[in-house]
């Protein structure tokens, strides 16, 4: 199954946001786009979910236009997880999740063995089996995130796109949120594409890094070799220093604001 | 793996046959608040079949419903006073069931056929037929329909094209009503004293003198607009999921809210049609069902049920309060309301939200 945009072109109306992008998804890894906020990341993972329709180019979906196949088939194929999305007042956990399955029923097989085990097996995946009947609306933010992500699982979607699933989470939800797409992608070779704000959580939960700049890609890459003082420098404009994150051997970027920097190198340059 | 019948998995029955292959969530709750709704309806059906200047007793309600009885019991029954419950009882299940779509499409709790301004533009077209002297070829229900289609237009060109929902469409729809509303007032004042007497009976609300002319249309239209409803139910369930959700579960959001939108502005426009804006119950009934059905989403059959039990038992009680006859448009409101009142703070005490 891949995923694969060609001379994308995206715009709001008279806004460009995106203009000849190219970009390949690598099949069966974690993929994260990083950027500066109006970049275009975000109007790029809802195009490649078929949510935004290009201006020009394509976006390949096993080599078909995915704009031109039908929306329900696409479904069975790619699932995406919008932004901070929100559940009807009072509806359970496992309605929700069960919801996932649509693409897969009709209106007279709406509970069937492949629905149930596929729903049981997602809440297990994000623990939420205990919290099935409860409302969404009454869970806490971290596990009002997992339900919606069991919800995606749920689709059985050989690929997965999430934009930014740790948002409004603390630190130990998002690590949690992180460590279970990192499973999913482990365990049942799924592949996913995120969007993070976090350039530390990014370069330790990504196999491929896209680093995006005014709707261009600034560079591509393994997060050793993209993550570095000058790419931050140049895609948002701050001054850092890239060392190694202690934990994970990934890159970790400490930032210089303008205050409590005494020790910080070449302040004039 | 289970096998096939009824279980019980994480709080929710579920049912499964292995041939053919159906399954499914049973919800008990709804299903009986269904059940109860509906026969409530077919008792309050035939209390006002057997109520009036010559009472017929309920029995014989029933024998002249099923084809027997003498002559002038079976003319009174089924002629006389059997439309008139008939249209009460399909006026309040196409508005309830309006109300329901509307509700679920825009998500926004307010956003009923009477609020966004269908009824209103129903009856700014009714009373300038009226006072104009236009389109009586096309008769009442016939210019009803156009006025009210024509403001859920208005409302889906200006509010609704680029997919905006919530505060946007009902203010919208807000400005169409008070727009329609102004029209009709100002018809009402340059018209004849005559013109304006017809307008006004129709403007309130009725259900006097509704013969089989009323009730065969809105059947014919709700035998085609219900079943399409329930067929595209799936869309609407997903639908309150967000737009961006539903399209990534296969739902084509376009398709599917132009269709969902006139199904319930249909149904809102018959109805307006055939028995004048009828307030409020397009509001309470989905709110209503919702919460006594313990869903979370507003149940088309049951908000439909519950909307024929509440315009029933206002025109039954109308026309039992002594001192005249009341429109039974002030009577649902003066029911429903407190109805809904009494749920939302039990909703409250328990803690469950609105």
């Amino acid at each position: 199954m891949e995923l694969r945009a060609e001379r994308l072109r995206l715009a709001y109306d008279a806004r460009v946001v995106v203009d000849g992008l190219d970009l390949e998804i690598p099949t069966g890894a974690v993929t994260v786009i990083v950027g500066p906020n109006a970049c275009g990341k975000t109007t790029l993972l809802r195009a490649l979910g078929r949510l935004v329709t290009p201006k020009a180019g394509t976006v390949h979906l096993d080599g078909r236009a995915i704009h031109s196949m039908p929306t329900r088939e696409v479904a069975r194929r790619l699932g995406i997880l919008p932004q901070a999305p929100v559940a009807p007042d009072g509806l359970a956990v496992i309605d929700l999740v069960t919801r996932g399955r649509s693409p897969h029923q009709n209106w007279w097989r709406q509970w069937s063995t492949g629905d149930e085990l596929s729903v049981l097996g997602a809440l297990r995946a994000t623990s939420m089996l205990e919290h099935a009947s409860r409302p969404v609306d009454e869970l806490s933010g971290g596990q009002r995130q997992r339900a919606w992500i069991a919800m995606a699982l749920a689709q059985e979607t050989p690929i997965l796109l999430l934009d930014e699933p740790t948002t409004y989470l603390d630190l130990a939800h998002q690590i949690e949120v992180l460590d279970l797409v990192v499973d999913l992608n482990r365990q049942q070779q799924r592949t996913v594409v995120m969007v993070l704000h976090d350039l530390n959580h990014a370069s330790r939960y990504a196999d491929h890094l896209v680093a995006m700049k005014a709707g261009r890609i600034a560079a591509q890459g393994p997060p050793a070799e993209v993550m570095t003082a000058e790419l931050v420098q140049d895609v948002f404009g701050l001054r850092c220093q890239v060392v190694t994150d202690p934990a994970s051997g990934t890159p970790l970027v400490i930032p210089y604001g303008r205050h409590h920097a005494a020790d910080a190198p070449s302040l004039a340059g | 793996m289970r096998a096939p019948g009824v279980q019980q998995v994480a709080g929710r029955t579920t049912y499964r046959l292995a041939r053919p292959s159906v399954s499914g969530v049973l919800r008990v709750r709804a299903l009986v608040v269904g059940l109860v709704a509906a026969a409530l309806a077919l008792v309050t059906l035939s209390v006002s079949v057997s109520i009036g200047d010559y009472p017929v007793p309920l029995p014989d309600v029933v024998r002249a419903l099923a084809g027997s009885g003498d002559p002038g019991t079976l003319l009174i029954v089924r002629e006389l006073r059997l439309p008139r419950a008939v249209v009460a009882l399909l006026v309040g299940a196409g508005l309830g069931m309006s109300g329901a779509i509307l509700l679920a499409l825009t998500r926004n709790p307010l956003a009923s056929p009477d609020i966004l301004g269908i009824a209103q533009g129903a009856s700014a077209a009714v009373v300038a037929g009226v006072v104009l002297g236009f389109g009586s070829s096309l008769g009442t229900s016939g210019i009803a329909l156009l006025g009210g289609l024509a403001a859920a237009a208005a409302i889906y060109l200006l509010a609704w094209r680029r997919g905006t929902t919530g505060y946007r469409i009902v203010l919208v729809g807000v400005a169409i009503a008070a727009l329609c509303l102004a029209v009709t007032q100002y018809l009402l004042v340059r018209a004849q004293i005559f013109e304006a007497q017809r307008a006004v009976l129709w403007l309130i609300g009725s259900l006097d003198g509704r013969d089989w002319a009323h009730a065969t249309p809105l059947a014919i239209a709700l035998a085609v607009l219900v079943p399409t409803a329930l067929a595209t139910m799936r869309w609407l369930t997903l639908l309150g999921l967000g737009d961006d959700t539903a399209r990534g579960l296969g739902v084509p959001v376009q398709t599917a809210r132009l269709l969902l939108l006139l199904i319930g502005v249909g149904l809102a426009a018959f109805a307006t049609a055939a028995a004048g804006p009828v307030g409020f119950v397009a509001l309470l009934s989905p709110h209503i069902a919702r919460r006594l059905a313990g869903v979370a989403g507003p149940p088309l059959l049951g908000s439909a049920l519950v909307g024929s039990v509440i315009v029933l038992v206002s025109d039954v009680t109308a026309r039992l309060l002594p001192g005249g006859q009341l429109p039974v448009g002030v009577v649902t409101a003066a029911l429903g309301a407190p109805f809904l009142l009494i749920l939302l703070a039990r909703a409250n005490r328990a803690g469950t939200g609105g």
